[in-house]
């Protein structure tokens, strides 16, 4: 109980919480605007892959680091743009263009990758973003622009979503795209504009790995990441506030199973820590799923003059 | 532009449909290859050889399709009746788990029966396991309404962790040196090679009948009728009397059960033991096969030997020519996202303005 203890009163050990949060904060972000919009984005895994993957490459090619992180939006934004012309325009399954779209930016990221790199045995590197020491403040000074970014993007997304106009025909398209075409709303123009911004910052979050995490560009690096911004978006109920929540809470758990297995304090077999925050999103689905507000239209395709 | 449901099919995009599928597949292929810098005909022509070329090529190929198949069966029944199961990756593990739990366990030696009978409890036990695995996600959908692509994608997560947990401790190989391998099936529980000294084995024979069975379950059974109006419209489906639960109880069973069964013949039939790397992301190819095969049982068969012969291929030419063996997930990506816009094309007219 006692290294528990030592463990919670760490500051590290919030750092690496807030660290481990940030690809999930963006993430998140991403997916819930594409689903507020009423598309479901299950391309999120493969556009992180792409978005590690061209960020970092464009760094490496002699960019800016934040034109790398630019370069990553663009890529999340191109995807986006796919996803939205077969779901939207063509308003084909979104699980299956989704899926579609993670297998396709997954390979193509690895392809480039290898044709780049043919005979690399250890990966090149780069010099990534820097702790904001200049900040003084705790645990976050410890942190890299890139963090900051994703908790202010919290702010911004929910300004956006609930005092703007756009963030009303967002939610309108989502919820009732045939009361929203009446209003004179273009379903297809707003839907297409939340899934390339929403797409934009999953590749944003995908850069964050290569340009913050880490200095260079791994196969599986992602590992399921996307995956989970997916499950966080359900827990948090659509709300920017609640993913952001969400997401440290994820963090947490996995920060905390990393810390009592190198502590020895382990009692159980390491996968077991692994496992909590899977088991827990579950369990959280399953806890809000009686009061769960779905965007009313969401994974339902559109079609003009269709019902 | 606007899309508008065909009245009558048209004879000219049922041609071009397809061969604008293929051409556009081909063109970002092609794209590839060139920026890898390899002569485009003979790394086609590699591509094809090593995939379907010789009677060994064939073999491994034809290996390789035999999970596939069974995932892509597993997807076509689940999606087929709007459950969208994104799990048979975890469902193929805790499969292979029941596989090595019932017929390797005790050092090695697995329960003291007889192997005809003990083949069939491995079988069943590999099956229920998966079944089971997605009979939760379906009932927490059918009862509470909890989305079933997030429960079981993180079930994925949960079961391979469980998998990594029992090659740590129960059931660790102790002769392995180290190596993350459970102990292996008794011997005899092993399937036959059907072309000897090469790697196929029985197992595409089973795989090949269960896809024939499904495809009859589908067609003529009560069931199947309720699966595909389930599918089709849920509301009317159950207006209409179709037991809503009961079918999903059932579609969740023989869809985690075809995964679950992909897993024991997987290591019945190659691998003789569990790994943490057995699969290499059968459960989600299953997926791409399925909508390739247009959710027909059938058609899985040929899209899992397609997509195989690609994985297979793209090996043996990269071997040869340098371009990297991830083209051929390039190519299946892109031959499902071209056959799904050339499918929508043959039922929709674009009408610009």
């Amino acid at each position: 109980m006692s290294d528990f203890l030592d463990i919670l009163t760490n500051p590290s050990f919030w750092v690496a919480v807030l660290r481990i949060a940030t690809p999930l904060i963006v993430g998140t972000l991403g997916v819930l605007l594409c689903e507020r919009a009423g598309v479901l984005n299950l391309g999120i895994e493969g556009i992180m892959v792409a978005g590690a993957f061209t960020g970092w490459l464009a760094v490496y090619a002699g960019a800016p680091l934040w034109g790398g992180v630019l370069v990553a939006a663009l890529t999340g934004a191109v995807l986006g743009l796919l996803h939205a012309f077969l779901t939207v325009v063509l308003a084909l399954s979104q699980h299956v263009s989704g899926l579609g779209i993670t297998l396709l930016a997954t390979a193509l990221s690895y392809y480039g990758y290898r044709v780049s790199f043919p005979k690399v045995s250890t990966p090149p590197t780069i010099t990534p973003f820097q702790e904001m020491g200049w900040l003084g403040l705790p645990i976050l000074s410890q942190q890299t622009p890139l963090t900051l970014l994703a908790l202010v993007a919290v702010p911004v997304v929910a300004y956006m979503l609930y005092r703007t106009p756009v963030g009303l025909a967002v939610r309108m398209v989502g919820e009732n795209p045939q009361a929203a075409e009446g209003q004179g709303v273009s379903v297809v123009a707003v839907r297409t504009g939340a899934i390339v911004l929403g797409s934009a910052l999953m590749g944003v979050a995908g850069s964050f790995l290569t340009l913050s995490a880490f200095n260079a560009f791994f196969f599986n690096m992602v590992n399921g990441r996307g995956w989970i911004c997916v499950a966080l978006v359900v827990f948090a109920s659509w709300r920017p506030g609640k993913a952001l929540l969400g997401a440290l809470l994820f963090a947490f758990f996995d920060a905390l199973q990393l810390r009592l297995q190198q502590s020895g304090a382990a009692v159980l077999p390491y996968q077991m820590y692994l496992m909590l925050p899977y088991v827990l999103s579950i369990l959280a689905l399953v806890l809000v799923a009686r009061r769960a507000s779905y965007p009313q239209a969401l994974m339902k395709p559109y079609r003009k003059g269709e019902r | 532009m606007r899309l508008e449901k065909r009245q009558h099919s048209s004879a000219l995009a049922m041609v071009l449909a397809p061969i604008g599928a293929v051409a556009f597949t081909l063109l970002v292929s092609t794209l590839l290859v060139l920026w890898a810098g390899a002569p485009v005909g003979q790394t086609y022509a590699l591509l094809a050889q090593g995939a379907y070329g010789s009677v060994f090529a064939l073999s491994e190929t034809l290996t390789r399709a035999i999970p596939l198949m069974l995932t892509g069966l597993a997807a076509t029944v689940a999606f087929k009746a709007k459950l969208f199961n994104i799990g048979a990756e975890g469902q193929l593990y805790v499969g292979a788990m029941a596989a090595v739990a019932v017929g390797g366990m005790h050092g090695g030696a697995g329960w003291d029966l007889p192997p005809a009978l003990l083949f069939v409890l491995m079988l069943l036990a590999a099956a229920l396991a998966g079944a089971l695995l997605l009979l939760g996600p379906a009932l927490m959908k059918a009862r509470l309404g909890v989305d079933e692509v997030v429960t079981t994608l993180l079930l994925n997560f949960i079961v391979l962790l469980l998998v990594s947990l029992m090659l740590d401790g129960p059931m660790k190989d102790p002769t392995a040196m180290g190596w993350p391998q459970s102990v292996a099936l008794r011997g005899e529980l092993e399937l036959s090679k059907l072309i000897p000294q090469t790697r196929l084995h029985t197992g595409l024979l089973g795989a090949v009948a269960l896809a024939v069975a499904l495809w009859a379950l589908m067609k003529y059974t009560v069931l199947g009728f309720d699966i595909r109006a389930l599918g089709a419209n849920p509301r009317a489906a159950a207006f209409s009397g179709v037991p809503v639960t009961r079918t999903v109880v059932m579609v969740a069973l023989l869809s985690g059960g075809l995964a679950g069964l992909a897993g024991a013949i997987e290591v019945a039939g190659r691998t003789s033991y569990l790994t943490l790397d057995m699969s290499p992301g059968y459960g989600y190819s299953g997926i791409v096969i399925a909508m390739l095969a247009a959710l027909h049982p059938l058609a899985v068969v040929v899209a899992s030997v397609f997509v195989a012969g690609m994985l297979v291929g793209a090996d043996s030419m990269s071997r040869a020519v340098g371009v990297p063996t991830f083209i051929a997930d390039v190519i299946v990506a892109a031959s499902l996202i071209s056959v799904l816009v050339a499918t929508l094309l043959t039922q929709y007219r674009v009408r610009w303005r």
